[in-house]
């Protein structure tokens, strides 16, 4: 089956204000697939991943050259509308923060934003969400509480609904589990795993082991360089540079 | 072993005296505190009547009365917060969340320091310059609450910002990434986490504005007549004294010491309420 | 910076070396058992089996736990389940060698017919043993490639010998006995150059990630 590419980079440099962040990145990520972004601290992967949703903007002062396109559409493109962009690319926080609103109003607060008010209508969506995100049936009791009240993994699958509650195309989970305990962690795993088939999942991790458990691409990023980008089978049994090799051995990083 | 034990004995008394030092400072302030209001209270509650609050002062009928004092005191309140409010909580939502140019919110923040630091005699004299002469209001309670208006703005501005900045980065962060605008965040998202904050500062605010007293003396006059507050223009001319300019009226002007006491008295109620308001706001924010 | 790693990675080297040396030492005790018939030579063929067994236990406990405690990925992943396969390898050099010397026990000084290639068959054979280990202990992919390419010369020998075998039988049908005692001794002889190559292919692997390179 052909990958279709559906986000691109082509010599892609960010910097932030006088320090170059990101160096000529030029990649592919697929369709329907998981691709992970490994790294030491300080590589950049971060960085990319916000860039791809413009999140970046958020700090004063950064620039970018270069072509990152989502569908062929040219991301930093100062005509684009942002707003709709992060409407189809949706994101996920390393620490687990629902706004302090109950758990319904959490998950309409997106469809809330583009324009959906009728009440049967955000009912149903956020029953959907949060079945997709595999934590309905332990909130369906208590849409009405507040969201502060659930436990840390809650919360974070709390995030992922609420994410996905604008039926985005892709999502972006910036070391979305890093923040949680090894359950928490597995269960988020696995909902991963069954979001891909209808979403594109691209997330950034410390935990080589969980990018070898759940990726179908892996890209290595140091220094604010794409050292190297390829299947995570391949990547992590045989990798064509020897950076990459100790960095995932843990030689270094 | 001897040795040992003086050292302990030692350490045991610098301790002791340490402690003993720290309570009667404790003891002290609260002792100020509690004769200030005994002496206050003692001397006031007597003037304090139900037709000392609600009537107004007439030498034909021979009585005395602090209504007037109580409606201009409202009504300044009133008009400076509902001029100063909006324009502080927009300037600090602008600082805080619009700004980019780092150097120009730097010179603002610099200047609202400053501003808050002026002390109020001065507001008083350039509020009289600017709004009584300069723009022909003349000794108005408007002219004062505008000028109490410019005076409490950078204390809503910084109560503002700093409840605005206590609302993490990561609800913004979330609202973004949800695709909402800018404002749309900051109305649904982080002015009602700020709400406490701006609530708080709010009220310290009202406390100033109750309590000044010089600025009021310049602007807006000694009179203790009931103004007429039925018409527009009537409201705009009004002029007269707050509670305060009241108080030093009838002690400096007068000399009658009983209506001052229990003026005094008064506002000092007033003013336990208002910290008790700010209080109450503040625990709320601290719940959340 | 994975020190702890690095020193067991190590010592799992050293253990795979001196089973090596075990099975170079064994190899060629049972063959100048077979060849000279050195009687002590059988006797220390069969003793290097032993510890060729327990070895292999200890290096397969000591995989495990590095695979258990490391979770390693790339290289160091490829060199422990190489590791795991060759001392199967390794232990099966053992238990041939071993099983030679028990044949040459009781043949004795039955002389070894002088025509028969077995000669040259053991002699290759010891070869290829040190060539794989060599291979392993150098991280020598050129060598390792010898090794494997040398097997087809142990096994046309390994047909010659049959031939030579069944005219022997045909010619002289009482020394149908002695026949298949070589021809057994043939047989663990093509084993053990099999087993080599299969190490020169695990080393292979630990190296390029592919069996042949």
């Amino acid at each position: 089956m052909a990958e279709k590419t559906i986000l691109k980079a082509e010599n892609l440099n960010f910097y932030y204000g006088a320090s170059q962040a990101l160096k000529n990145i030029t990649i592919r990520i697929p369709a329907n697939q998981v691709t992970a972004f490994v790294g030491p601290s300080g590589c950049g992967k971060s960085t990319f991943l916000r860039a791809i949703n413009r999140m970046g903007d958020l700090v004063p002062g950064t620039h970018v050259t270069g072509s990152l396109t989502f569908r062929g559409q040219e991301i930093y493109d100062p005509r684009l509308d942002v707003t709709a962009l992060r409407r189809r690319i949706g994101m996920v926080f390393q620490k687990p923060t629902p706004f302090p609103m109950s758990i319904y109003d959490n998950v309409a607060y997106g469809p809330r934003t583009h324009g959906k008010h009728s009440r049967a209508r955000l009912d149903e969506l956020v029953e959907q969400s949060l079945r997709a995100a595999a934590i309905w049936d332990e909130v369906k009791d208590r849409l009405r509480k507040s969201a502060m009240g659930l436990s840390g993994g809650q919360q974070q699958r709390l995030c992922i609904a609420r994410a996905l509650a604008v039926k985005p195309e892709v999502l972006l989970m910036d070391e979305a589990t890093s923040a949680l305990d090894p359950i928490s962690t597995a269960r988020i795993e696995e909902l991963t795993l069954s979001l891909r088939e209808q979403y594109t999942i691209v997330m950034v991790t410390h935990n080589m082991q969980q990018a070898a458990r759940i990726s179908d691409k892996t890209a290595f990023f140091l220094m604010g360089e794409l050292v190297e980008m390829g299947d995570t089978e391949g990547l992590f049994s045989m990798p064509r540079d020897k950076r990459t090799e100790d960095y995932i051995t843990g030689r270094f990083g | 072993m001897g040795r040992r034990r003086s050292l302990t004995l030692r350490r045991r008394l610098y301790h002791a005296g340490a402690s003993a030092l720290v309570w009667l400072s404790a003891l002290l302030c609260c002792a100020l505190l509690l004769f200030l209001v005994c002496y206050i209270c003692i001397r006031g509650f007597p003037g304090i009547s139900w037709a000392f609050l609600t009537g107004t002062e007439s030498i034909l009928q021979g009585t005395a009365g602090i209504l007037p004092g109580i409606v201009n005191t409202l009504y300044v309140m009133v008009l400076s917060l509902a001029i100063a409010l909006p324009l502080g909580v927009g300037a600090a939502i602008y600082l805080t969340e619009y700004a980019r140019n780092r150097r120009l919110v730097h010179l603002v923040e610099f200047a609202t320091e400053i501003l808050a630091g002026i002390p109020s005699i001065i507001y008083a004299l350039a509020g009289m310059i600017l709004f009584c002469t300069v723009l022909r209001l003349q000794k108005t309670l408007l002219a004062g609450s505008l000028t109490l208006a410019i005076m409490t703005l950078p204390t809503i501005i910084r109560a503002t910002q700093e409840s605005l900045k206590t609302v993490p980065r990561s609800y913004r962060e979330g609202a973004l990434g949800l695709g909402s605008g800018q404002w749309r965040m900051i109305r649904t998202v982080v002015l009602p986490s700020a709400v406490d904050g701006i609530t708080a500062g709010c009220i310290l605010a009202a406390g100033r504005v109750v309590g000044e007293s010089a600025v009021l003396m310049y602007t807006a006059g000694l009179s203790m007549v009931m103004q007429d507050f039925s018409t527009i223009e009537g409201l705009m001319k009004a002029s007269g004294s707050t509670l305060t300019v009241a108080l030093y009226v009838y002690a400096k002007e007068r000399a009658d010491f009983a209506a001052a006491f229990a003026v005094a008295a008064v506002l000092l109620a007033l003013a336990v309420l208002l910290n008790f308001a700010a209080g109450a706001a503040s625990k709320k924010l601290q719940k959340k | 910076m994975r020190s702890n790693f690095d020193r067991q990675l190590r010592q799992l080297h050293q253990a795979l070396t001196e089973m090596g040396a075990m099975c170079e030492q064994a190899i060629a005790a049972s063959v100048s058992a077979l060849l000279d018939g050195d009687k002590a030579g059988a006797e220390t063929a069969m003793e290097r089996e032993r510890d060729i067994d327990r070895q292999e236990r200890e290096v397969e406990g000591l995989c495990m736990k590095l695979l258990l405690q490391q979770q390693p990925v790339a290289g160091d992943l490829r060199a422990i389940s190489s590791a795991l396969k060759m001392i199967s390898d390794m232990e099966r050099i053992g238990d041939q060698a071993a099983d030679i010397a028990e044949i040459t026990r009781h043949t004795g000084s039955r002389a070894l017919p002088g025509h028969l290639h077995i000669r040259e068959m053991a002699r290759a054979a010891v070869k290829m043993v040190a060539g794989s280990v060599a291979s392993f202990v150098e991280s020598d992919l050129q060598m390792a490639k010898e090794v494997m390419i040398y097997d087809d010369v142990v096994d046309q020998l390994f047909d010659e010998v049959k031939e030579e075998l069944t005219a022997l039988i045909r010619s002289d049908s009482s020394s149908a006995g002695e026949a298949l005692d070589w021809l057994m001794i043939a047989k663990y002889l093509e084993r053990i150059g099999d087993h080599a190559v299969n190490i020169a292919e695990w080393v292979t692997y630990a190296i390029t990630g592919s069996k042949s390179g």
